[in-house]
């Protein structure tokens, strides 16, 4: 069952990234997606944290949003 | 590293006049950021300008006190929007937070949005959830107890939970990373595999 509760009352199965470390690499990872390049292999463990902490999850949506737009006008 | 990029550490890493025109430079792009990342969110008008510039001001710190550490991974302007972002991003759910409760209790479990097309994968996801609930009450210290509720059954942001207890997202994070680790192996010890 992939129910979007059980991720959120379970989080990840697999190894993730620390908030910290989330932080320090998230510009690396949203640059690499944006460039179409494997952003999940380059950084392992970020997709699994951004998909256990919404916080993060919420930094990296805005960022990939900003970049993707060309930066704020 | 991107000609831009070098551009701007050269500028910031500049003295004098150069440096402080940078530095204004700088300010200003992550005050443009900051602003963008409001308005997204919808926050009133009359209190964008206000939490924008906190949010600038509190980025412009942090990015350089941190320019040591760029190595051009990405973009410098990547690199300095994640600051005035994270810090838009506090602001907003803070003020979107202020003078609210913050639940600690357990008394209001959801259900799942899909428990299944089936009476036998319904019953099934009832028993998980009560596997769960059970879980929590017995397997957590109070504190992962406290944590877990909060963020993931109440869904209370991280960032308005560490300001309340006076910590931090990271140190909350791992509480709530090992009350789940916690669970996780409990469901395990009955067989309940969807956990896994």
């Amino acid at each position: 069952m992939t129910d979007p509760l059980l991720t959120r009352l379970l989080g990840p199965a697999g190894p993730e990234l620390s908030c910290e470390m989330c932080f320090d690499r998230l510009d690396e990872y949203v640059d690499a997606e944006l460039a179409g390049r494997d952003a999940d292999a380059a950084i392992a463990g970020m997709a699994a944290h951004l998909d256990g902490c919404p916080g993060c999850r919420e930094d990296h949506e805005s960022l990939r949003a900003l970049v993707a737009s060309g930066g704020p006008s | 590293m991107p000609d831009e990029s070098q551009a701007w550490l050269a500028r910031l890493g500049a003295t004098g006049a150069e440096r402080e025109l940078a530095i204004a430079e700088l300010h200003g792009l992550l005050l443009r950021a900051a602003r963008h990342e409001l308005h997204r969110r919808s926050l009133p008008a009359a209190e964008v300008d206000d939490l924008a510039v906190q949010a600038a001001d509190d980025a412009l710190v942090a990015v350089l006190t941190k320019l040591p550490t760029f190595r051009g991974a990405s973009r410098f302007t990547t690199w300095v929007y994640k600051f005035a972002l994270l810090e838009a991003g506090v602001k907003a759910r803070r003020r979107a937070w202020h003078g609210r409760e913050i639940m600690l209790g357990d008394e209001a479990w959801p259900a799942f949005a899909d428990p299944g097309p089936s009476a036998h994968e319904t019953a099934a996801a009832g028993e998980l959830l009560r596997a769960i609930r059970i879980a929590v009450e017995h397997e957590l210290t109070d504190h992962q107890r406290e944590v877990f509720v909060a963020l993931a059954l109440h869904e209370v942001p991280i960032d308005v939970l560490a300001e309340r207890r006076g910590t931090t997202r990271g140190a909350l994070y791992k509480t709530l990373h090992d009350a789940r680790r916690r669970l996780r192996a409990a469901l395990a010890d009955h067989d309940l595999g969807a956990a896994s």
